[in-house]
Order: structure tokens, then C-alpha cells, then sequence
């Protein structure tokens, strides 16, 4: 059980980058959208991205701790998809103690039911465990990070 | 304990469950029983309403609504924004604790009632429990300056504009745009300088806010919500009294130590909320206000007015010598604090020369200004010169960096810097220095807080200006290459290699 409902996995190697540099958090977050739809997860990158700018718009969605979280549900996600960026020199996402070395762009459909949101929420309560943290920043290799993330958060 | 939470935000997918899971670790923690109602997209299970009616206190950790709230009326509150809760659930279920605590027994206490906490989104603070003294003492003023900026950019900006609009209109014959009557008596569409007149006015009713908005915002890292009020009055009177920015500084430090010694006044939970809401900035605008009209305001305004003096008592020597030192500083931590106190001064200085009409302060302005484009500008060029001394990564910064500094965020360096700092940092120090000392020297000014290469309309002696900006770039860049082609090579294998990610770094 380690795939969405409609068989999709909630996260491949593809979708991890361990050397995301980016300028900003826009320049970041579209990297890892990038990939998202290379893998075909979103129909749309701009309008995906327009999507999570109006979120990132009502509050940054940097945490303390070093963790970065843009995110959105949108009409232009085909399935529930994270992806992930590690970035050695941090990006800022607008926590006050300053800029997320692990950032995870989370997208959700518009449509999407109970089910998906659940493997959704699931990630996000890893999120303030510092034990996944501690393993995401230890991690080296892309495949082991995607399966680790499927893992935890499998039901 | 028993505590009941409701946690909500406002895309649902995310924050809500992880201030879930923060509270819930924290309570754990700390030895009660916490049942959290997940408001999220996912729709939600109401919580059992045995569950409420038994939960010693109710902590609601939410940016939106939170659906049927009444259901848990006549309870102890706590509230928050979500992220209060996912940083700080500790503080939150600490503060249940008191709450439940202070509740009188068998009462009913309304349940909207305000609480220590506040409700709604939280504003930014840079401040962080648990740091020394020192340390706190500096987020307090990064606080404050960091609100200060976009009203810097806003007023400033636009009271450039109507100089310059009003240069174009009327040329150097007609009346200046400080002298121009009230938009509200004189304004016709098709005036370019009554558009100059309406720029100007709104910028100077902007630019007016800088010391009460500076004031306000340090008294909020201090003493959080309640400590607002009390501070804007103390930073307005500082204004009203001509204390300009130091007066600013001490008066929402001032209000905020006063805001912090009223919210240490144990009271009934009963009476906690006309307290927060009412008495504290109250009597903690009496008395910084108070403090500020009679005691400490006037000799910071006679200092004000000393410095002001013995800035435009300067002769070009001593000009270059200060230009060389604000060229260090703003290029030393790109951003940080020692830039921010020489960005601050500079904004300080050239507001006091608009207002005595003299050019020091302008020059100071130019200063400053120039010496922060060239750190992104000279690891651009570095970049884009000698692309193999420079990661990937580096290289893809190096693209972004030319548009960072050329509109003067000298944060553009740091993924730079933070890589290899003892090479890059003396390298962008030795040419905004530089840079800052020739700007001095050829006496440029600078009429605007910010903007880079987009406000050269409001640089005097442009073309010197630019050539100090190329001189410290040209030289930075110059000796970031020499500083990287002399490593060794096994060191740049192990640098490359923590650049990519697959050595960990921490910070």
C-alpha cells in the first residue's frame, strides 16, 4: 500500500531533488513543480503555480525548524503528489528563524476525496516529528528518500 | 489534564495536522490528555461532546473559522494561528494549563473572551524563546526595522517620483513640489505637476509613519500584540518632539519594557481579557508617551539635531573615510544586522538632509545604496567569468544575482557566501568598500531609500556613480577568482560534493 488510490504514487525518485538551489522561494518552488510535471502530475505549471502563490499570498508557508511547505489544491493536480527539495544554502520561505532547508511541495486536486487528503494529512503530521526530518537530511540518495516518504505515510 | 483542541487553516491539507501533531507530542510531553479535532479539507468527525464538557481548557490553533465554536462556549480559551501552534506547542499547552487554572470554578466564562494569546493570524516576530539577552535585544530591532522597510520603499519611492515628475514638468523655474498646494485644492488630470504634487504628499504622509511604525513594532517583539499601541504613541511622540529615529528606537524599547512589566500583573482569568485589550495599552501609552514628551524625548532630539550638524560639518575626507566603513558594513552579512544598522543609518541620514535641505545625508544614501549592489553584482560577474571555479548551483544563482543587485538586495550573495565564506566575504568587503568610499569621493547623491538601478533618475552625477559601482565589482570579482583559483584540488572535490548535497550540511 504504497501508492494513492488510483495508483499513483505519492512521491517517486524523480520527485526528489537533494541539491535544489534556488534564488527564491518562487525559483524553488517551480523547480520541484517542474518535476511534478514532468511526471505528469500537473496539467498546467503556471496555472499550478498562480494556485500556490495565492496560498503562499494569505500566510508564508516557511516553519520554524528549516522546513518550507508551498502548497495548494488545484484544478491543474491529476493526483495527490509531494515533491521534494533539499537545499544545501536553504530557501527562504518566510519562517522568522530563517531560511527551510527541507521543502516539500504538496498538491492536492481540487476534486480530491477523503482518501487522498488522508495520506496528505498523514504527511504532514511527519512533518513535526524530528525524527523524519533527521532522516531526510540524512538521507543521500533519491529512491530512499521517495520510499522512506511512501513508507510513513502508508495507512 | 484534559484539554480539547481544534486546529484549522486555510487550505486544510497541510498546517492543520501538523499543529495536530505539535500539540499533541506537547501534550504528551507534559503529561495531559489532549483530543484534537482536525478541521481540514478532509472534512471533519465532531469531537464527542462528553469530551468537551470533561477537557479542562479548549485550545483553538486556527487561521480561519473555527466551525461551531459555540459548542465549546463557557470554556477556558487559548487561541492562536496554526503555526503558533506547530513552532510552539509547548507554549500553547502551557498556556492551557494557566487558563484552566485561573478559570473560576463552576462559572461560565463567555468563550470568545480575548486571552493572553490573542486570536487570529499572528504577525511576524523575529524573536525566539530561549535566546540570550543580547541576541533578543537584536531581533527586537530587526523586528522593528524589518516592518520599517516597505513604508521606507513606499514613501520614499513615491517622494522621489514627485521630484522627479515635477523636474520634468516644470523644470528648474517653476515652484518645487514641497511648495505645491494640497491635491485636494489643486489637482487637474492633465497636470504632470499636480501627478508630482500627488506623489510627493502621499509619499511624505507615508513617509511620516517610519519612526511610529519602527517604535510600534519593537514594542511588539517585546511585549507581543499589547505592546503595539504603546509603542506607535511612544515612536509619534518622538516624532512630535523631533527625536527622529533614535528617539524612535529608545521609545519602542521603552514601551515595550513597560508592556512587559504590565503583563506580568497576575489577574483573575475573568478580568484577563479588558486587561489586554484595554488597560495595557492604555497605561502603557500614558507612560511611554509621558516618558517620551518629558523626560527622554527632548535631549534625543538635541542629540538628533548634533548629529545632524556634525554630519554636514564634514568635510570629503572624512566622507570617505565613513563610506569605506558603511561599504564593510552592508557587504559583511549581506542582509543581516550590521547592514541593517548601515541601511538605517543611511535612511536616517537622508531623511534629516530632506529635511534641512543639505546634501550630506544624500550622499550617505548614495553611498549605502552602491555598496550593497555590488556584492550580488561582482559574484555575477565572478560567475559568469570563471565558470568552473563555481558549482552548478552557484552558476544558476550567479544568472539570478545580476537582477538582485542591480536592484540592491544584497541578499542575492549570500548562497555565495554561505558556501565559502572566507573567501567570498573579505572579496565583497574590499569592493563595497571601495565602491562606498568613491562614491563619496565623487560626490554623488541618492534622493530615494531603495531601488537600485531603476531609481538613476534620482542619483545626482549618475555616470560617476555607476563607475564606482564597476570599479568595487570589477575588484570583488577579481579577487573572489584569485581568493578560488588558489585551492587546492582535493579541497574543491569535497566542496563540490557538499554543494551537492551528498556530504550533509547543517545550516
Amino acid at each position: 500500500m504504497t501508492t494513492t488510490p488510483d495508483g499513483g504514487a505519492l512521491i517517486t525518485a524523480e520527485m526528489v531533488d537533494l541539491a535544489l538551489e534556488a534564488p527564491d522561494k518562487d525559483a524553488a518552488t517551480r523547480s520541484l513543480a517542474e518535476r511534478l510535471v514532468a511526471a505528469g502530475r500537473i496539467t498546467d505549471l503556471d496555472g499550478f503555480l498562480a494556485d500556490v502563490r495565492a496560498r503562499e499570498a494569505q500566510m508564508p508557508t516557511g516553519l520554524e525548524g528549516g522546513i518550507g511547505i508551498p502548497h495548494c489544491r488545484s484544478e491543474h493536480v491529476t493526483v495527490p503528489t509531494v515533491g521534494f527539495g533539499r537545499s544545501p544554502s536553504g530557501v527562504d520561505y518566510g519562517a522568522a528563524d530563517g531560511p527551510a532547508d527541507l521543502i516539500f511541495l504538496i498538491a492536492a486536486p481540487a476534486g480530491a476525496d477523503s482518501a487522498h487528503l488522508k495520506i496528505l494529512a498523514a504527511l504532514a503530521r511527519r512533518l513535526v516529528r524530528e525524527e523524519f526530518k533527521q532522516n531526510l537530511r540524512a538521507a543521500t540518495d533519491p529512491e530512499a528518500v521517495a520510499t522512506y516518504i511512501r513508507t510513513e505515510v502508508t495507512p | 489534564m484534559k484539554f480539547v483542541a481544534v486546529t484549522s487553516c486555510p487550505t486544510g491539507i497541510a498546517h492543520t495536522y501538523m499543529a495536530a501533531e505539535s500539540l499533541e507530542q506537547a501534550a504528551a510531553a507534559a503529561g495531559h490528555e489532549i483530543v484534537v479535532e482536525t478541521q481540514g479539507a478532509g472534512g471533519s468527525e465532531p469531537m464527542d461532546p462528553a469530551l468537551i464538557a470533561e477537557a479542562d481548557a479548549v485550545i483553538f490553533a486556527a487561521d480561519v473559522e473555527v466551525v461551531a465554536k459555540e459548542r465549546f462556549a463557557g470554556k477556558p480559551t487559548v487561541s492562536s494561528g496554526v503555526k503558533g501552534a506547530i513552532n510552539n506547542g509547548p507554549a500553547l499547552i502551557a498556556q492551557a494549563e494557566e487558563a484552566a487554572r485561573n478559570a473560576p470554578v463552576g462559572a461560565a466564562v463567555p468563550a470568545a473572551a480575548p486571552t493572553g494569546g490573542g486570536s487570529g493570524p499572528a504577525l511576524a516576530s523575529k524573536v525566539q524563546e530561549g535566546d540570550s539577552w543580547g541576541t533578543k535585544f537584536r531581533q527586537w530591532l530587526m523586528t522593528g526595522v524589518s516592518y520599517l522597510i516597505p513604508f521606507v520603499a513606499a514613501g520614499g519611492l513615491l517622494i522621489a517620483l514627485g521630484f522627479a515628475l515635477n523636474t520634468i514638468a516644470v523644470g528648474d523655474q517653476g515652484y518645487l513640489v514641497t511648495d505645491a498646494p494640497p491635491v485636494t485644492e489643486q489637482f487637474s488630470p492633465t497636470s504632470l505637476s499636480d501627478w508630482a504634487a500627488l506623489c510627493f504628499q502621499i509619499g511624505a504622509l507615508a513617509f511620516g509613519f517610519l519612526v511610529p511604525v519602527l517604535a510600534g513594532f519593537i514594542a511588539f517583539a517585546m511585549a507581543d500584540r499589547p505592546g503595539i499601541a504603546p509603542g506607535f504613541a511612544a515612536g509619534a511622540v518622538a516624532s512630535a518632539v523631533g527625536a527622529g529615529f533614535l528617539g524612535g528606537l529608545a521609545g519602542g524599547l521603552l514601551a515595550g519594557a513597560i508592556v512587559m512589566w504590565l503583563k506580568r500583573v497576575k489577574l483573575p482569568f475573568a478580568f484577563s481579557g479588558v486587561w489586554t485589550v484595554v488597560v495595557m495599552p492604555l497605561v502603557g501609552s500614558l507612560l511611554a508617551g509621558g516618558l517620551m514628551f518629558l523626560v527622554l524625548g527632548p535631549p534625543i532630539a538635541r542629540a538628533t539635531e548634533g548629529l545632524t550638524s556634525w554630519l554636514d560639518g564634514f568635510n570629503t575626507q572624512y566622507l570617505v573615510v565613513l563610506g569605506v566603513i558603511l561599504g564593510l558594513m552592508m557587504a559583511f552579512d549581506m542582509g543581516g544586522p550590521v547592514n541593517k544598522v548601515a541601511y538605517t543609518f543611511g535612511v536616517a541620514s537622508l531623511t534629516a538632509s530632506l529635511d534641512s535641505g543639505t546634501d550630506t545625508g544624500l550622499q550617505i544614501m548614495a553611498a549605502v545604496m552602491a555598496a550593497g549592489m555590488v556584492p550580488p553584482l561582482a559574484l555575477a560577474l565572478a560567475a559568469a567569468l570563471r565558470a568552473k571555479l563555481f558549482t552548478p548551483a552557484e552558476q544558476q544563482n550567479g544568472k539570478a544575482a545580476w537582477a538582485l543587485g542591480a536592484s540592491f538586495i544584497t541578499e542575492g550573495a549570500i548562497p555565495f557566501a554561505a558556501a565559502d565564506p572566507l573567501r567570498v566575504i573579505p572579496s565583497i568587503m574590499a569592493g563595497s568598500a571601495l565602491t562606498g568610499g568613491l562614491v563619496m569621493a565623487f560626490g554623488s547623491t541618492l534622493q530615494a531609500p531603495h531601488g537600485g538601478i531603476f531609481v538613476v533618475p534620482f542619483i545626482g552625477n549618475p555616470f560617476l556613480y555607476l563607475l564606482a559601482i564597476l570599479v568595487g565589482m570589477a575588484v570583488s570579482a577579481f579577487l573572489v577568482i584569485a581568493l578560488k583559483s588558489t585551492r587546492r584540488a582535493e579541497e574543491t572535490l569535497l566542496e563540490a560534493e557538499t554543494a551537492a548535497g551528498i556530504v550533509p550540511v547543517t545550516g
